[in-house]
C-alpha cells in the first residue's frame, strides 16, 4: 500500500508544474517547452539559499517564486509577444512558440550547465522519517506535498473568487470576447504566463528538498507536465491536479512492481491511451 | 502504374536538363572517397546523412507544418534492425526491413496522433524515441544480459557514403514524384487550409499518415545504413534525441518550401556544429538554442525564403526601371 501514498506525494509536486504549464498554454496560448527550466533554476536557487544562507526551501519560495515571476514576465513581453502579434492564426503561433521555446530551453539548459556543471545535486532538509499507516515516509516529501496543496488551493481560490482571477479565466475561454468586456488581454496573458512560471519554480523549490537534481532534467519534467495537461484538458486547473496525482501513482506503481527504468514508458503509455480514447482530456469537454 | 507512366511522359525539356545536371553533380560527388578517406569523407558522410534526414523530414513536415521530433526514433529503429539481424540476414534485405519496420511504426503513431492538433503530435513524437529507448534497454538488460550489440561488417566509411548518396537520389526522386501526384496536390491544399481540403473531399488524415510513413521509412533506412559505422550499438547512441532537434533546425534553416531547401541549411550547420564540437564541446546546447531563436525571429522562411525575397525585390526593381 505504501506505493499509493508515495505516488500521491510525488503527484503533489507534479500538480504544481502542470498547473503552471496549463496557465501558460491555456491562458497565454504559449506552449512553453522551456517551462521545466524554471523548475531546474528553482532547484539550484533553493540549494544555494539553503547551503549558503540556511534559508529552508519552503521559505525560499518567497524569494524564488517572485524572481521566476519577473523573469517569465520579461520573457513573455520581449520574446513571446512579437510572435503573438506576428502570427496570423493559432496554428502558426503554436509552431512559432514551440520553436522559440525550444531555443529558450537549450539556451537556459546550456547556461545552467555552464554555471553549475553537469553533476548531481542534493541536500539534507528534514531528512527524517514520519510514520503514516504503519509505513515510514520522508518528512521532506510530506512537507513538500502539504506546501504544494496550500499553493494549489490558494491559486484555485484566486482564480475562482477574485475579480482578476475571473478575468484570467475569461481570457482562457476566449481572448477576443474577453477584450470586448474591457479585459486587458495582453496584460492578463503576460500575468498568466509569469504566474505559471512562478508556480513551476515553487514546485522546483519543493522538489529539490527530496529529489536529486541535475541541469539536464528540465525536459523530463516539461514532458510529464505536458502529459498531465493534455490528460486533464488544456486550461483545466482542477483536472490538472487530479491528472498529476494519477501520473504520480502510475509512475510509482511501475517503479515498484515492474522496473524503475520503465517509468517514462509508463507515462507515454498513459498518454497514448488518453489520446486514443479521450483526446479532449479525461476531464475535458468535447470542443465540437 | 498508368499514373506513374503519365507523370514520366509529361517531363519537359527543362526538367530533363535539370535531371542531367543533378546526375552529373551526384556522380562527381560520388568520386570524393577516391581523393580523401579521412576528415573530408567523414564530414561528407554527416552532410549527406543530414541532407537525406532533413529532406525526408521536410517531405512530411514542410506541407503539414507538423513538427516531428520522431527522427531519432525511426533512425534508432533502423540501426537496431541491422544490429539484431546482421549475423543471419543479408545487409540489403535488412535495409528493406528497416524501411518496413520504421514505416509501420510511423503509421501506428500517425493513426494515434495525426487526427489531433499539432501540439499533441510534437509532444508525442518527442516522447516516442525515449519510450522506444527505454523498452529496448529494458529488454536488453532483462533478456539478453548485455547493454549493446556488435555490428561487424565489411562495410567501410566510403560504402556508407555511397549508400547514403544513393538514398539521397532516391529521396529526391520520391519527393519529385510526390509533388506531381494527387497526394502532393492534396498536401498543398491541406497545408494552406485544412478545412478547405476536407470540404474538397480529401481524406486529410490518410494523406498525412501516408506521407509520415514514407518519411519515417526513409529515416529508418538512414539509421540502417549508419549502423555499421557504430560497430557497437547501444540504446543511448542509437536513439539520440539531439538528432531530432538538429534535423528540425537544419531543415527550417534551409527552408521547406522547395525539395532542395533543406540542403541550404544542412551544409553550413553541419560544418558549424562540427567546429563547435571540436572547440567548445560543452556549449553545443547553447548553439542549438541560438539557432532555434535565429530561425524564429530572423529567418522564419529559412535561407530559401530570404533568397526568394531578395530575388523578388530585384526583379520588381528591374520592372520598375523598365516602366519609367
Amino acid at each position: 500500500m505504501s506505493f499509493i501514498i508515495n505516488g500521491l506525494l510525488l503527484g503533489g509536486t507534479y500538480a504544481l508544474i502542470a498547473v503552471g504549464l496549463t496557465l501558460q498554454y491555456g491562458v497565454a496560448r504559449i506552449m512553453n517547452l522551456a517551462n521545466g527550466e524554471n523548475l531546474v533554476f528553482a532547484c539550484f536557487m533553493a540549494f544555494w539559499l539553503y547551503t549558503a544562507f540556511a534559508i529552508n526551501p519552503i521559505l525560499g519560495i518567497i524569494i524564488i517564486a517572485p524572481m521566476a515571476f519577473v523573469i517569465n514576465w520579461l520573457i513573455y513581453s520581449y520574446a513571446m509577444r512579437p510572435l503573438v502579434n506576428r502570427s496570423k492564426n493559432s496554428g502558426q503561433l503554436e509552431v512559432n512558440s514551440i520553436l522559440a521555446t525550444f531555443g529558450l530551453l537549450f539556451i537556459l539548459k546550456g547556461l545552467m550547465k555552464f554555471s553549475f556543471g553537469g553533476g548531481y545535486f542534493t541536500y539534507n532538509y528534514l531528512a527524517e522519517g514520519i510514520s503514516i499507516f504503519g509505513h515510514n515516509y520522508g518528512l521532506n516529501r510530506v512537507v513538500a506535498f502539504i506546501a504544494a496543496a496550500v499553493i494549489a488551493g490558494t491559486l484555485y481560490l484566486f482564480l475562482n473568487y477574485t475579480r482578476y482571477g475571473t478575468a484570467i479565466r475569461a481570457v482562457a475561454v476566449n481572448p477576443t470576447s474577453a477584450s470586448l468586456v474591457a479585459i486587458n488581454v495582453p496584460r492578463a496573458s503576460a500575468f498568466a504566463f509569469a504566474l505559471g512560471g512562478a508556480l513551476t519554480a515553487a514546485s522546483g523549490a519543493l522538489l529539490s528538498s527530496f529529489y536529486t537534481f541535475h541541469a539536464d532534467m528540465g525536459m523530463d519534467f516539461t514532458m510529464k507536465a505536458l502529459v498531465i495537461v493534455i490528460m486533464a484538458g488544456v486550461g483545466d486547473v482542477r483536472g490538472a491536479v487530479l491528472a498529476a496525482l494519477m501520473l504520480g501513482l502510475t509512475e510509482t506503481a511501475i517503479a515498484t512492481f515492474v522496473d524503475p527504468g520503465l517509468t517514462a514508458a509508463g507515462t507515454y503509455g498513459l498518454f497514448i491511451l488518453v489520446l486514443l480514447f479521450r483526446p479532449q482530456g479525461i476531464f475535458g469537454r468535447s470542443n465540437s | 502504374m498508368s499514373r506513374l507512366t503519365k507523370i514520366f511522359s509529361h517531363i519537359t525539356t527543362q526538367e530533363k536538363r535539370i535531371a542531367l545536371y543533378c546526375a552529373i553533380g551526384f556522380a562527381s560527388i560520388a568520386t570524393l572517397p577516391l581523393f580523401d578517406q579521412g576528415f573530408y569523407l567523414s564530414i561528407s558522410v554527416n552532410i549527406v546523412m543530414y541532407v537525406v534526414l532533413c529532406t525526408a523530414w521536410s517531405l512530411f513536415s514542410g506541407p503539414t507544418h507538423y513538427i516531428s521530433l520522431a527522427t531519432a526514433a525511426f533512425y534508432g529503429i533502423g540501426t537496431y534492425v541491422v544490429a539484431i539481424g546482421i549475423k543471419d540476414i543479408p545487409y540489403p534485405v535488412l535495409l528493406v526491413m528497416a524501411a518496413v519496420v520504421s514505416g509501420g511504426i510511423a503509421g501506428i503513431v500517425g493513426l494515434a496522433t495525426l487526427r489531433l492538433s499539432g501540439v499533441y503530435f510534437v509532444v508525442f513524437t518527442l516522447g516516442l524515441s525515449e519510450l522506444i529507448r527505454q523498452i529496448v534497454t529494458w529488454v536488453q538488460t532483462n533478456f539478453s544480459g548485455s547493454s549493446g550489440l556488435y555490428v561487424f561488417t565489411d562495410i567501410r566509411e566510403m560504402h556508407v557514403f555511397w549508400l547514403l548518396l544513393g538514398l539521397a537520389v532516391i529521396v529526391y526522386i520520391i519527393g519529385w514524384l510526390i509533388n506531381r501526384s494527387r497526394l502532393g496536390f492534396a498536401m498543398q491544399i491541406i497545408g494552406n487550409d485544412e478545412t478547405v481540403a476536407k470540404h474538397l473531399g480529401i481524406n486529410t488524415a490518410i494523406s498525412k499518415i501516408l506521407l509520415f510513413m514514407i518519411s519515417g521509412a526513409i529515416i529508418g533506412v538512414v539509421g540502417a545504413i549508419m549502423a555499421p559505422r557504430f560497430s557497437y550499438v547501444t540504446p543511448p547512441s542509437a536513439f539520440n534525441p539531439i538528432i531530432s532537434f538538429q534535423v528540425v533546425i537544419m531543415a527550417l534553416l534551409g527552408g521547406t518550401k522547395r525539395l532542395w531547401g533543406p540542403l541550404l541549411g544542412v551544409i553550413p550547420f553541419t560544418i558549424l556544429f562540427d567546429q563547435v564540437g571540436v572547440y567548445f564541446p560543452d556549449q553545443t546546447s547553447i548553439v542549438i538554442g541560438v539557432a532555434f531563436m535565429a530561425i524564429v525571429y530572423l529567418l522564419p522562411n529559412g535561407v530559401l525564403g530570404l533568397i526568394e525575397t531578395i530575388k523578388q525585390k530585384f526583379t520588381s526593381s528591374i520592372k520598375k526601371e523598365d516602366t519609367t
